[in-house]
């Protein structure tokens, strides 16, 4: 896919293009380590300010850094259970924090103004290797979860009512980072795209409500990703009797 | 790194897959361990510690507002006893002149009684002496009236 001609400059519409870099024999997305560096830079000073003088009356910045913590949390309790959810309270916050962030954002910085050699700058998850990368970490974790919680126990899972599920469940495996990794993508990349192809065909006014929408969209998906991988691994370390 | 490319040429396209992924894997596994020690750690400490203060201080409180109770019953029943007490002790008052003014009264009846018995016995025996004096007085006047008739005839 090309860059079509445009003539607005924030409706510059690429699809497919990256900006290389090269280190050592690897090739890497140039665009997307530089917005997630912003994105875990952001959430690090956040969390460095909220975290600086925490009281037992909390103030200012500590105030959102318990609501969020509260917030994932009870997501992770609900979807793991009451036992095991410590352990995996972090890689589901951090998962949701990152892709929240991300999301957002891709849809509310203005990384056009930003000119690249080759790509633009967007939401570091609206390139699948972001994406992919975890969903598979999602998989590892499930899998993790299910082994060190019950060892080779955790295989019963895959003939858990009767054997005739082996072959569903074994499919399971990998669909769920499948869907998991293409739903981020593809709905945030989406979003970009509705947007800049509106901005395009009509650069005043119309844009905006599906803007808004995309941020609801982006919330959303970040929300998803993180129930969804609470669940799976919530999946694993059951115990079924 | 090979190049996974499902659209699009064999440089770039949407589906183009290279050391990004596991760079980014490995960067979100170390954000999660940066993550853990620097916010849902302390956190969670603070945020546990809070529920734990609120928790023995709603005990605390729990364990006093029943000692509280407890007193105001005893206080209570103190109360209620002495208000027995006091009732008694006014009933005890009210029976104790109330039989006092019977007795008082029932002696008053009685002295009365017996004054005007008293007074009665003396009228009836003055009377008896006077009407005894009367009749003598009578007799001897009649004796006298006869005496005097027989002589003047």
């Amino acid at each position: 896919m090309g860059t079509l001609p445009f003539i607005f400059p924030f409706a510059e519409l690429e699809v497919g293009q990256h900006l290389y870099w090269q280190v050592g024999s690897l090739r890497l997305h140039g665009q997307v380590f530089m917005t997630s560096w912003i994105v875990i830079g952001a959430l690090l000073t956040l969390v460095v300010v909220g975290t600086r003088k925490m009281d037992r009356d909390p103030r200012g910045v500590q105030n959102l850094l318990e609501f969020l913590w509260d917030y994932i949390r009870d997501l992770a309790r609900t979807q793991i259970g009451e036992k095991a959810y410590r352990d995996w309270m972090p890689f589901i916050g951090t998962l949701f924090l990152f892709i929240f962030v991300s999301n957002w954002g891709g849809a509310l910085v203005p990384w056009r103004l930003i000119k690249l050699p080759s790509g633009e700058l967007g939401a570091p998850t609206a390139d699948i290797n972001t994406t992919v990368a975890l969903a598979l970490l999602v998989s590892l974790s499930y899998f993790y979860a299910g082994l060190s919680r019950k060892g080779l126990r955790y295989f019963e899972y895959y003939v858990h009512p009767t054997p005739i599920m082996l072959p569903f469940k074994i499919v399971e495996d990998f669909t769920k980072p499948l869907s998991l990794s293409f739903r981020l993508f593809g709905n945030i990349l989406a979003d970009e795209l509705v947007v800049a192809v509106l901005v395009f065909l009509v650069p005043l006014v119309l844009p905006i409500p599906v803007m808004f929408l995309g941020l609801f969209t982006s919330a959303i998906q970040a929300l998803i990703f993180a129930t969804l991988a609470a669940y799976y691994i919530g999946e694993a370390v059951e115990e079924h009797h | 790194m090979t190049s996974l490319t499902l659209l699009g040429a064999t440089e770039g396209g949407l589906f183009d897959f290279d050391a990004t992924l596991p760079l980014m894997a490995v960067q979100v596994v170390l954000l999660t361990f940066i993550l853990n020690s620097l916010f849902f750690r302390p956190v969670g400490r603070v945020v546990e510690e809070r529920e734990g203060y609120v928790t023995t201080t709603r005990a605390e409180a729990k364990k006093k507002l029943a000692q509280v109770e407890k007193l105001e019953g005893e206080l209570r029943d103190q109360l209620k006893g002495a208000r027995q007490a006091a009732q008694k002790l006014i009933n005890d008052a009210e029976q104790d002149s109330d039989r006092l003014y019977r007795e008082a009264l029932a002696l008053a009846t009685a002295e009365a009684n017996a004054s005007r018995e008293a007074a009665r016995r003396e009228i009836d025996s003055q009377r008896e002496s006077a009407l005894n004096q009367l009749k003598i007085d009578s007799e001897k006047l009649g004796d006298l009236i006869v005496q005097r008739l027989l002589a003047a005839q």
